[in-house]
């Protein structure tokens, strides 16, 4: 119970930009819902029409839409020659925008529809003009409707707001992803309770200005106003207190990453810079986001790069293979290379050890003759990733079964004995902590996965960034990495990224 | 206010007719209304009259009718002033009324003044509902807290907020129980009278038409069958068509007076 209070403790920031996104979805969606309702008045194809349009919108779920807009508006960034985000704000108040027009939509076209004819006649007889007939009569007989609409989008909105983490805008999804992601429930709950709480609060004071519409009774409809202006200027403070120079730090969907976020944001606060986290990216979308300047620093793995990014199927030894990431980085106005952080997170093939000893696999040479009796559990990207390709080339690895899991989830599938090898990390704290053995790779089939530290070009050429960025090449040892990782994988005693962040922080060689 | 009566206009249609896509509403027909006179336009549903009635204010360009032949006002074609503007000078009153629910009584009797940026004196108010046989009390009212005959007169005070010249009334007591029909209707030609207006009354009732109008013009399928002033028609002068729609209410009225008889 404490836990949970403290967690929520610190969800304000989670929380502001979440209700500023939210009110502005919300707003932009009315914005595009009135004049589509008065166009829809007027013509009933177009009602048809939009309906329609509006209804399909709503049946892509909310988390494909928000990751729809980055392909668009990186596609509209390139035509217009730069300049519109692709990541974070943008994107996800379009999206959560044209959620919030169906039901304002909907409610205002019924309204009008409902009216009775009698009074546009009466209307039209006493020689009202049609934008007389609108202000006077129109408009304040479907309010209540649309008012109902506005209700409903609003709940709709702060719902899936909270799915905005994944396109790398702060919101109360955060906690939520995060916790996810670290099997940390605590956090999950805290971001689900914060969320609810204000979907039922912005529901409650609507419903005032609701009922002040519907009774006509100008005070509740301005004490409603003027709830929803506190809140709003609320969130906004501390934004319009900001005057620092922002950094935006990113992370993938991993606990690593966000450790890692959490300790370089650290060290940028340190530095003077305010920080924004945009968290629970997707390996392909992070390094064009760095490279397009949306985010500002993030750490990302050789190999990944090298198979990913520069769609290379050789694999050079280590130092070939980072100095030919520097030179291909070298692009003007694209992202940099600060350097590797010291320990290699690689894709390693990992059985228990006791099982490892009893059927003699020490080695992926030896896996392949066991292989036909064992399940293989994978993370839900390795299979359909080149590295992949690459060990089945160099092995000829044929498992009785495959099967994908998330992260944590695939630690438990091979302690539970659903499947016998999984493709673990090398940096995973629960390497050492489940007693797994890592399969040697006496092939060379997998690319090294050195941790690399990467920057947009604005910050590796402010010397402030740069500076406080530089201390962290080759600081971290692959043990302490392994510690940190534990400490927020872990089943008990669990702890939240930004802890762990610090434990690491405190075990930076130099 | 108190206009002499040979002061309104005469409404004159020269070939008019009206068709809504296969259907011929309106033949082409010639009718003159003259200035200050009281005249009723009786028919079966079908026959064109609120059609012809709505000719006059444009309401039927709503419905999406073609439109042949003119229809002018005291000599000035209606097409000539944008419809806004010609509507806010014809009183027009309706069987369903079209009280505006969100406004009380007194915003309703004052929109038209209202939405032009003007204010209603409360005097005036009670001036227009004093005029229809309503206390000043009911001014703050809602709609819905009225009778229908209430409603009714409110439709009638807010037909005649701006002065009108000319009120049109298509079925204006049809909801209403048969006295407050007659008490509404004498109150109505009382005012045509006191203003001087030019007035046209839709109605299905023949003996609505005889009592209160100065001329029974008959329409039917679009056509008019029968014109002439109540006592011709009551006197069987004006021809067969309108000997059979007077038939009906002269077999009623000699039937109730048989009862008082006996």
């Amino acid at each position: 119970m404490t836990a949970l209070l403290t967690a929520l403790a610190t969800l304000g920031d989670e929380l502001a930009a979440h209700v500023v996104l939210s009110a502005a979805a919300l707003a932009l969606g009315i914005a595009i819902a009135l004049p589509l309702t008065l166009w829809s008045a007027r013509h009933a194809t177009v009602a048809r029409l939009a309906l329609g349009l509006a209804s399909l919108i709503q049946t892509i779920p909310a988390l494909a839409l928000l990751a729809l807009f980055y392909p668009i508006l990186l596609w509209l960034s390139g035509v217009v020659g730069g300049g519109i985000p692709a990541l974070g704000f943008l994107p996800a108040l379009l999206a959560l925008a044209l959620y919030a027009v169906l039901p304002i939509l909907r409610g205002g076209v019924t309204g009008l529809a409902g009216l009775d004819p009698a009074v546009r006649e009466a209307a039209d007889a006493v020689g009202m003009t049609p934008g007389q007939k609108l202000r006077w009569v129109e408009a304040p007989l479907v309010a209540p409707y649309i008012m109902a609409g506005i209700r409903t989008a609003a709940v709709w909105t702060i719902g899936a707001a909270t799915l905005a983490t994944t396109i790398g805008q702060t919101s109360l999804g955060d906690p939520i992803f995060a916790g996810l992601q670290t099997q940390n429930w605590v956090t999950v709950l805290a971001g689900c309770l914060a969320a609810a709480a204000l979907a039922i609060a912005a529901d409650g004071v609507l419903a005032l200005v609701e009922r002040g519409i519907a009774t006509r009774r100008s005070l509740h409809a301005w004490l409603g106003l003027a709830l929803l202006a506190a809140g709003l200027g609320w969130a906004l403070w501390p934004g319009s207190a900001e005057r620092r120079e922002t950094l935006v730090v990113g992370a993938k969907n991993f606990s690593e990453q966000y450790i890692l976020a959490r300790l370089i944001g650290e060290r940028l606060e340190a530095a003077g810079y305010a920080v924004e986290y945009r968290e629970g990216l997707g390996s392909a979308v992070v390094f064009r986001a760095l490279d397009a300047g949306d985010i500002d620093v993030y750490v990302d793995y050789a190999g990944t790069l090298w198979t990913g990014e520069f769609k290379r199927t050789d694999n050079p030894p280590r130092a070939g293979m980072l100095r030919e990431i520097d030179r291909r980085l070298a692009t003007p106005g694209g992202a940099r290379l600060i350097g590797p952080l010291g320990f290699e997170n690689a894709y390693a093939f990992a059985m228990r050890a006791d099982a490892a000893k009893a059927s003699g696999v020490a080695s992926l040479d030896d896996l392949v003759r066991a292989a036909p009796e064992m399940t293989l559990g994978a993370d839900l990207e390795f299979l359909d990733r080149p590295e992949w390709a690459a060990v089945r080339a160099a092995y000829p690895l044929r498992f009785a079964k495959t099967r994908k899991y998330s992260p944590t989830f695939m630690y438990r599938a091979l302690e539970s004995g659903d499947a016998a090898v999984i493709t673990a990390f090398s940096s995973d704290g629960r390497i050492a902590a489940d007693k797994l053995t890592v399969l040697t790779d006496p092939r060379g089939a997998i690319p090294n996965y050195d941790a690399l530290l990467l920057a947009s070009s604005r910050c590796a050429a402010a010397p402030r960034c740069a500076a406080a960025l530089k201390p962290l090449v080759g600081a971290i040892p692959v043990t302490a990495m392994r510690g940190a990782n534990f400490r927020v994988d872990r089943d008990a005693d669990k702890q939240a990224p930004a802890e762990a962040a610090r434990w690491l922080s405190q075990r930076i060689e130099r | 206010m108190s206009g002499a009566p040979n002061l309104a206009p005469e409404i004159r249609f020269e070939r008019v007719a009206r068709r809504f896509g296969a259907v011929e509403a309106l033949a082409p027909l010639d009718l003159t209304i003259a200035g200050g006179s009281f005249v009723a336009l009786v028919g079966g549903s079908g026959s064109g009259k609120s059609t012809l009635l709505r000719c006059i204010n444009r309401l039927d360009e709503t419905a999406g009718a073609s439109r042949e032949g003119r229809v002018s006002i005291g000599g000035e074609p209606v097409d000539h002033l944008p419809a806004p503007e010609l509507r806010r000078r014809i009183g027009y009153v309706f069987q369903s009324i079209g009280l505006f629910p969100h406004l009380s009584v007194a915003q309703n009797v004052g929109i038209g003044r209202r939405v032009r940026g003007g204010i209603m004196p409360p005097e005036e108010v009670a001036g227009l509902l004093d005029s229809v046989g309503l206390e000043s009390t009911l001014a703050s009212r809602m709609p819905s807290e009225l009778s229908g005959g209430q409603r009714q007169r409110v439709g009638v005070a807010r037909a005649l907020a701006e002065s009108p010249q000319i009120l049109l009334l298509d079925e204006p007591f049809g909801a209403l129980d048969p006295v407050t029909r007659a008490a509404l209707g004498e109150r109505v030609r009382a005012l045509h009278t006191a203003r001087g207006l030019t007035t046209l009354m839709v109605t299905h009732d023949m003996a609505e038409a005889l009592l209160l109008a100065d001329r029974v013009v008959v329409l039917e399928q679009g056509r008019i069958v029968a014109d002439a002033p109540p006592i011709d028609l009551a006197s069987g002068r004006a021809g067969d068509i309108a000997e059979a729609l007077v038939a009906v209410p002269r077999e009623q009225a000699r039937r109730i007076a048989d009862l008082a008889g006996r």
